[in-house]
Formats: structure tokens, sequence, C-alpha cells
């Protein structure tokens, strides 16, 4: 057997490209005739567009064309959608406001492009769009919820009355709330979700070209879905019908999200392309992603949960509050609702769960998923109120989580999910454990002797992954099916080339898949090339996001690579003359099991080209494709321990230790998978200590740049201890559940939840700044000096 | 216009830029080095880092012009050759030090320069040392976690 299968740390094939300075990211492509794109964007957050006059900038040097949205909209360009359908409570369908790529009569946020540079230079293009003076009649603004849904609030879309998008309910309200009415104990919390910038480090970036002789266009791009952005674009933006247009996503630099939807600049660049007849680049400043990416997050919430007498939960009830931004971005219904109100039941049996969510529209850049997506803000929520709950009820908050775990599986919470494996106490145990928590109360001594207040939370998050089967996201609103496609050839003389509808943009896939075939025919890695990312080799595939890649992208293959052995065998059970259920392949071989008769990996694939001896009615060739709709969400879910030290005397707070015991299923690369939880768990502490996306109430974005926006450097940050307690998906052949967002999704409520314990204040806000944690601190010496 | 000179990984060149041309941008754009990444318009997140004259150096900050006769060094020409590869390469590479990759380049750089000053220094590099030195690189994808032992090891390897 190769040491390169399943289970081994193989180190990465797609590095040696990127530590020698060779990856091709889209702002490194150059096409012939290349011209540049410069957005002239609004700095109002609301305001009507009187008038335009680009005169000026047209006059100068380099300068191509001044395009603005009235000729876009002129050339039947059809506005940007949300494509996830959902309905309110009273059956109403939600409320999708109007997106063109460039605003026509009115600028919804800081930041909307009304007008395009297309010009020779960078340069050029930048001082030209300087130049183009945009006549505007400012308008009142509202930047978060509690004051888009005042009585008499800036309407922000005319068919969305109150700015009200939808008002949404899962689960069984009668039932919870009589649960909570006859509950022993109550714990209430309000919670706000803090939002957030994804800031993938490589900006997101465009390259279109129009071929007038073939009538047909090429775009590269940031893209986690490139064939996703194409559909898109061809069949509700009208750009290009989708055989004429080829999106190829080539290396890029992270996603988390903020690259899975087709925004504004790519449509705009693919049209101007075509209005000039040159090739468009655009690549966004740091400054414009902080501006247009979507951002993540921004949730408010209410949240009640009742306990018996002996410490058992029996109802939930959640109000949430989310803001969307000012336009409905591709996905942002579903975040809300589908991927955040059906985890509220957590790893717990709760008979009863109940909860309503209204999403509101705000001067602010759309809101769409960010890592975790949706699964981050329920299990904060969740966490947050055990661990509270815990404190309430003077009970260890590990020991109320477990007698509370799910144990029974298949188990079917009341907000849809049917959770299939798991084992929550395990991963407690582990995480337990490894954190040492019978020894924190001497720690905690320890530290009081330096001055320090040293505290520990945890956070047994629960999430959904592998999305989605098909018809049932269909039932619930979504616009597409989430199954995946892979294709899997092998080449006349045996090296494989695996297509794939994923799209890697930093989780190793040139890696992991190679691992799959490798485990599967015993050859190298070195001889398997995975393809992706590019429409005209790959033909068709829903891309990466949701942690999906590994439990429907390698299912997908895995059912491909069914096929091919199947073949094979055929193949070699008629030249070697033997029982196709007796060959076996092992050692770059394919032999008769039990005889020395064999035939070389690379022969059956001469074989399968050459046909001079194929058995019967055999086609030709040994290429084979599959599609793999999943039938169930997975659910990783895991236990994080996180331990603090907080400065009593500046609020500045130290994360001494962190752990995590996480279950994935089965993990094809420990090395990748661990990555995948460091990057996660970084990104979880970003947002409980540091990031904030903050507007002020004219919805002017404060936190524009890194010298606003928090982004977690290395000595924010601790190392981490993570491991693994995995149960076996049952739902897809790999038995697979996901990495890519777990960190994201479960360490946030730790670390408050640390942070709360070490300070004696439950009444901290995410991020948990020094001057929040400091502030909070005095309301404790204010209290305790009021005694 | 004006003609900028200046040595890159050992190669003599010389191109006529606009007054303006950023140093990232002459290597990036005129020389099409593309290895070296632009990731924000505040230099902080380092992935332009190249080393100029021996410092490492935020290309982003640096005008074209002001690296006149300089000897600079990008990530294409950090190993001693082209097949081989530097050893805080292969520290990264060995240690899962990137994800994505798109800091890479700019870590790398950073990396061995902050190596060479603590080596001249006679100071030990150790994690928190690290961790500091690694203020100005923002990496978004690997919580830093295997970048600290990436570079520590590079740093042995490179003793």
């Amino acid at each position: 057997m190769t040491d390169q299968g399943i289970g081994a740390r193989v180190l990465r094939k797609e590095d040696k490209r990127f530590i020698t300075g060779k990856g091709k990211y889209t702002d490194d492509i150059v096409q012939p005739n290349q011209a540049y794109a410069a957005f002239v964007r609004s700095p109002h957050a609301h305001a009507n567009v009187k008038s335009i006059d680009a005169s000026a900038a047209e006059a100068m040097d380099g300068v191509e064309a001044v395009l603005n949205g009235h000729q876009l909209t002129g050339d039947a360009i059809g506005n940007i959608i949300c494509g996830w359908g959902i309905t309110s409570k009273d059956g109403s369908p939600m409320n999708m406001g109007a997106w063109s790529a460039l605003a026509t009569e009115k600028v919804r946020y800081v930041g909307d492009a009304v007008a395009v540079v297309i010009a020779d230079s960078k340069a050029q293009a930048q001082a030209a769009a300087e130049a183009v003076m945009v006549e505007y009649e400012v308008l009142p603004a509202t930047s978060n919820v509690r004051d888009s849904m005042k009585e008499g609030a800036p309407q922000i879309h005319e068919n969305a009355p109150g700015n009200q998008i939808f008002d949404w309910e899962i689960g069984n309200k009668d039932e919870t709330d009589a649960a909570l009415a006859s509950a022993h104990h109550t714990t209430t919390m309000d919670i706000t979700n803090n939002r957030l910038s994804p800031n993938p480090m490589e900006p997101r970036s465009a390259v279109a070209t129009f071929d007038e002789s073939e009538d047909h266009y090429t775009l590269y791009t940031t893209s986690q879905n490139p064939h996703v952005a194409r559909l898109v674009l061809s069949a509700f933006y009208n750009v290009a019908p989708e055989h004429k247009l080829r999106v190829i996503a080539p290396d890029v630099g992270g996603g988390f999200g903020a690259k899975i939807y087709i925004y504004p600049e790519e449509i705009v660049c693919l049209w101007a392309s075509m209005k000039t007849n040159r090739s468009v680049k655009w690549t966004s400043t740091r400054s414009e992603a902080f501006l247009t990416d979507a951002h993540g997050r921004d949730h408010v919430s209410t949240a009640t949960m009742g306990f018996d007498a002996d410490n058992n939960i029996v109802g939930f009830k959640i109000n949430t509050k989310a803001n969307l931004g000012a336009y409905m971005s591709l996905f942002s219904s579903s975040v809300p609702t589908y991927l955040y109100a059906t985890l509220l039941s957590g790893q717990y049996n709760i008979a009863n769960v109940y909860c309503d969510v209204q999403t509101y529209y705000t001067n602010t850049v759309p809101v769409d998923a960010y890592r975790g997506a949706g699964r981050p803000e329920a299990s904060y929520l969740v966490e947050r109120m055990m661990e509270t709950a815990a404190r309430e009820l003077g009970v260890d908050p590990g020991e109320l989580r477990r007698q509370n775990f799910v144990r029974e599986f298949p188990h079917q919470t009341p907000v849809i999910m049917a959770y299939d494996s798991g084992d929550f106490a395990g991963n407690l145990d582990q995480a337990k454990a490894a954190a040492d928590v019978a020894g924190f109360a001497a720690r905690k001594e320890e530290a009081a002797k330096r001055g320090k207040l040293r505290g520990m939370g945890y956070s047994n998050y629960i999430e959904a992954c592998g999305i989605a089967p098909s018809a049932a996201v269909g039932s619930l609103g979504a616009g597409v099916g989430l199954w995946e496609s892979a294709e899997v050839r092998v080449n006349p003389v045996g090296t494989i080339e695996i297509l794939t509808g994923s799209h890697s943009h930093g989780q190793g896939h040139e890696t992991t898949f190679a691992q799959l075939v490798s485990e599967r025919f015993d050859l190298p890695t070195e001889n398997i090339q995975i393809v992706h990312g590019d429409t005209d080799k790959v033909q068709f595939g829903m891309g990466t996001y949701g942690s999906r890649s590994g439990a429907v992208g390698m299912s997908a293959i895995s059912k491909a690579l069914d096929k091919v052995e199947a073949k094979v065998k055929k193949i070699a059970a008629h030249v070697l003359e033997a029982a196709e259920d007796d060959i076996v392949i092992e050692g770059g071989e394919v032999k008769v099991k039990g005889t020395d008769k064999a035939m070389g990996w690379h022969e059956v694939g001469l074989s399968a080209y050459t046909a001079h001896n194929l058995p019967e009615g055999m086609e030709p060739g040994l290429k084979e494709g599959a599609f793999y709709d999943p039938t169930n969400f997975t659910f990783p879910a895991g236990c994080y321990i996180c331990e603090v030290e907080v400065d009593p005397q500046t609020g500045v707070t130290e994360i001494v230790q962190f752990t995590a015991s996480d279950d994935f299923g089965t993990i094809i690369n420990p090395m990748i998978v661990e990555g995948q939880v460091h990057g996660g768990i970084a990104q979880g502490i970003g947002q409980a200590m540091l990031e904030h996306a903050v507007y002020d109430d004219d919805g002017q974005l404060l936190s524009g740049s890194y010298m606003d926006y928090c982004m977690p450097r290395a000595d924010d940050v601790p190392n981490y201890t993570v491991s693994h307690h995995s149960t076996t998906c049952p739902g897809n052949p790999l038995g697979m559940k996901g990495c890519g967002e777990a960190g994201a999704i479960g360490s946030p409520p730790a670390v408050i939840n640390a942070i709360t314990d070490a300070i004696g204040n439950n009444n901290l806000s995410m991020p948990a700044t020094p001057s929040r944690v400091w502030a909070a601190l005095q309301q404790v010496s204010a209290a305790q000096a009021a005694e | 216009m004006t003609k900028v000179s200046m040595t890159v990984n050992g190669k003599a060149r010389s191109v006529e830029v606009p007054d303006n041309t950023l140093l990232v941008d002459y290597i990036r754009e005129n020389l099409r080095l593309t290895g070296t990444h632009v990731g924000c318009d505040t230099s902080q997140c380092g992935a332009c880092v190249v080393h100029v004259d021996g410092q490492a150096v935020k290309s982003c900050t640096m005008l074209a012009a002001a690296a006149e006769g300089a000897e600079v060094t990008t990530i294409e020409g950090v190993a001693a050759s082209k097949d081989d590869l530097h050893p805080m390469q292969v520290a990264f590479k060995e240690n899962h030090g990137l994800q994505c990759g798109f800091c890479t380049p700019g870590m790398i750089m950073a990396a061995t320069d902050m190596v060479s000053r603590y080596k001249a220094a006679g100071k030990t590099l150790d994690e928190p040392a690290i961790r500091e030195e690694l203020e100005g690189n923002i990496c978004r994808c690997t919580g830093y976690h295997n970048i600290v032992k990436a570079i520590a090891d590079g740093a042995s390897k490179m003793a």
C-alpha cells in the first residue's frame, strides 16, 4: 500500500508554487490589450442620483470609456438576485429590492457604484474615476436594525415597507411557550452577534475578455464556485449565455464565504469588455474590499431557555433580528434562517424550540455567509445560554451540558435537522482531559497571586455541513441543487486526472483529493492531478462553501472511482482470463488474487485506449463521471475549552490555553484538518476579541482599513491544542462530516464564557476589547462598592 | 517618466516608469514577478515584503525610484538556484505553514529577514519573538500556529 492514502499526513502538492511565488492568482493574469476598470462609488449611504457628468473624465489621458447604470440596464443586464426564497409567517414572499450592478436612480450604501471608468492603466482609471462628477440628493440613512425598524425610518426599497425583508419562524410556538411557562428555572439573555468583514487576504479581482470573433466571453475571477458564477451571470444577469461564457477561478487567496457571490464588479467587467472590445481588469483595493465585500453576522437576539427541577432543558425560544444590508446578496436570506435556526437545538435534547427571525434592509453593504454562516450565530447563542444557565443554577457548566446531550441517533430536533451520529460526551471528556480541567482551580489561584483573573469557558458546538440534499433545500426555498459532480480520467499511460466541481482556495484539495484516489488504486499522489476552477474543463459543479468539499465533492469522486474500478476489473479479468471478483488492485498492479497473474496499472489504461482486446461490447476509454446528491446534512460537532487571563488594571485579556476536540467523521489528512481548525479558531477569536465592522448612524463605515478593523495578528492568538474524537458519518460513502468552519463556529462562545468567568460579569459583548472588559470590571467594582 | 534601474534577484533591470510607480508595481507589473502580492493599502498586511539591500521592506510603501541602484530580492529569488528551495521555504511546506498561499511570499521574506537580524544581534528568536515580529504580516487562513512553527524550524535550518 502507498503511505499516501486516507489518514496520512501527506505534505501538500500545491505548496511548491505558493512558496516559490509561482501561484497564479487573478490579478497575476494579464490579457493582450488589457484595460483597467475603476469604479465611481457613492460616498453617501443613501442618496438619489441626480446626475452624472463624465465629460471631464472622458477627456483624460488613456480613458477608453465611462459607463453608467442607465447604459447597463439599457443593454438588458439583469438585476443581482438572492437565490434562496424565504416565505414569511403570513405566507408572503420575501421583499427583494432591485439591485443593479451600477446604481441608476438611487444609491443605498457607501461604496454602491454608479459608474465605471475603463482606461489604459490602473492609475489613469483611478484618476478619471475621481473626475466623474456625480450630483447626489442625500437622504437620511439607517445603519442598523434598531433604526431600520423604527416608525418613520428612511425607506430603503419601495417594495419593503418598514424596511422588513421577511418575518419567518421555525419550531412550535405554543408548545414552547407552554414549556417555558411551566419551567422551574428560566434563563433569558439579549445577545448580539457582531458584524464582521471577511477579509480573505487576496482582494477580489476580475479579468474579463470579450472575443468578438467567437462572440464569447472569458472571465478570470476570485470565485469559490465558478460554475455557479457562470450560471447566475448567464441565467439571471443576462451577460452571456452559458455556452458563450467561460469562468476560470485560478488560485484563489482565501474565500471564507466572501467569494461565493457574484458581485457588481464581475458583471460590469464582462459587460464593459463587450462595450469597449478590450479585456477589462479590476482588482479591489483593501479599502474597496471593506466597503463592498459582503459582511457577516450582525444579529441581535433575545432568548429564553427553560429548565425543569432536575436541570433538563424543557424549552428554548429565540427572537432574532438580522441586518441584511442594502441589498439581498446571493444566499443572504438562508443565513439567518435555515443555516441558523435549524441548529438552535445545539447538542441537546430539547423537546420544544421556537425561533422567529425578522430581517431588515439597512444602508450598509450586503450581509451574507461568512465562515460558518448562521451556525456561528446559533452556536454562540446556545452556548452562551448554557454557560449562563449553569452559573444561575449553580452547577458545573460541562455537567449541565452532559446531562442534556443527545445520546441516541438518529435524533430529530424540533427545528428540521435529523442528527445522524455523534458522541458529544466523548468530545467533552477528551477536551476536559486535554485542557486539564481538574487542575483549573490551582491555576486560577496561582494566577491570582500574579494579579491576574483566570477564567475558563466551554463551548459544545454542533453545525450542519455537507450541504445539501437538493430536494430538501429546494423545498426550503433554495434556487439551486446542492449536489456535486466529478469526473475521473485515467490516461493511456495510467496517470489520472480528477475533474471536480469543488474549488480549493486554501483547503488543499490537490492533495486530499489525490489521497482518496491513492487509497483506492494504491497509486502515488504524484500520478494524480486535480483539475478544478474552470468551466471549460469541468462540466459542472456547485463549488466550495459550507464545508461541503469532503462530504459532497469527494463523495462524487468516490462514486466515479467506483465506476472506474469496475471497468478496470472487467478489462483485467478479460485480459488475464479470470473472474472479475478475483481481481485486486494493489502496488501499481491489477492482479488475479492468489496467483502470479497480473498486469501493470498503466497496462490496463493502455488496453482501454488501444481497445485491441476488450470484453465484448465494452466501449473504449477509461473515463467516468458521477453526480452525488447527499442524503442528509452532516453534523460536525465538538467541545472547545478556552482559558484566559485578564489583567484587571487594563482589561487586556490573554488566551492562555485553547483546547479543541472535534468530531469530523473520517479524516483524509490530519495535518490539513488541524490547519483548518487552527484557522477557524483564530477567526473565532478575532470575532470574540478583536473584530467589529462598525458603521456610524449615517452609514459611514468606520472600520474601513486594517488601521481600524482589528485582524488577528500572530501575537493575538495562542497555540491551539486540537484533537479528534470521531464518529463515522453514515450519510456518505466516506463517512466524512466536514472541518472547514468548525473552528469559527465553536470558538467565540468558549472565549466569551471564559472571559465572563474570569471577570465575574456576564454583561459583555463581542468583541471583548480591553476597554469593554475593563468597563465590565468597573461594573463589578461599582456593584461591590454599593453593597 | 523616469528610468529606474536596480538589480532584482541578481539580474540587472532597467525600466522607464511613471515617477509615482511603487516598488511593488515595478516588480509585479513591469518585471512580471507576481509572487509579491498586494493585500492592503495601508502597509499592514505584509503580502508585499521584499528585501532591499538586505532589509525587509513593504514594497507597497516605497517608490520604485527610491530603490534606484538597489539590490532587490523577491520570493522568486530567495532560493540559491532555480531548482533549490530556501530552507525557510522548505520549513513552510513541511510545517503546513500556508493554506491559500497569498500571504506566504511576504511571510517567508519577513521570516528570513527576522532570522538574519536576530542572528546578527546575537538574540534568540523564540516563539514570543516570532509572534511579535509577525506584527506586520497578516494571515487569514492558518491561525499562525503553523507559521510560527515553520519560522522556528526554518531558523534552525538556516543556522
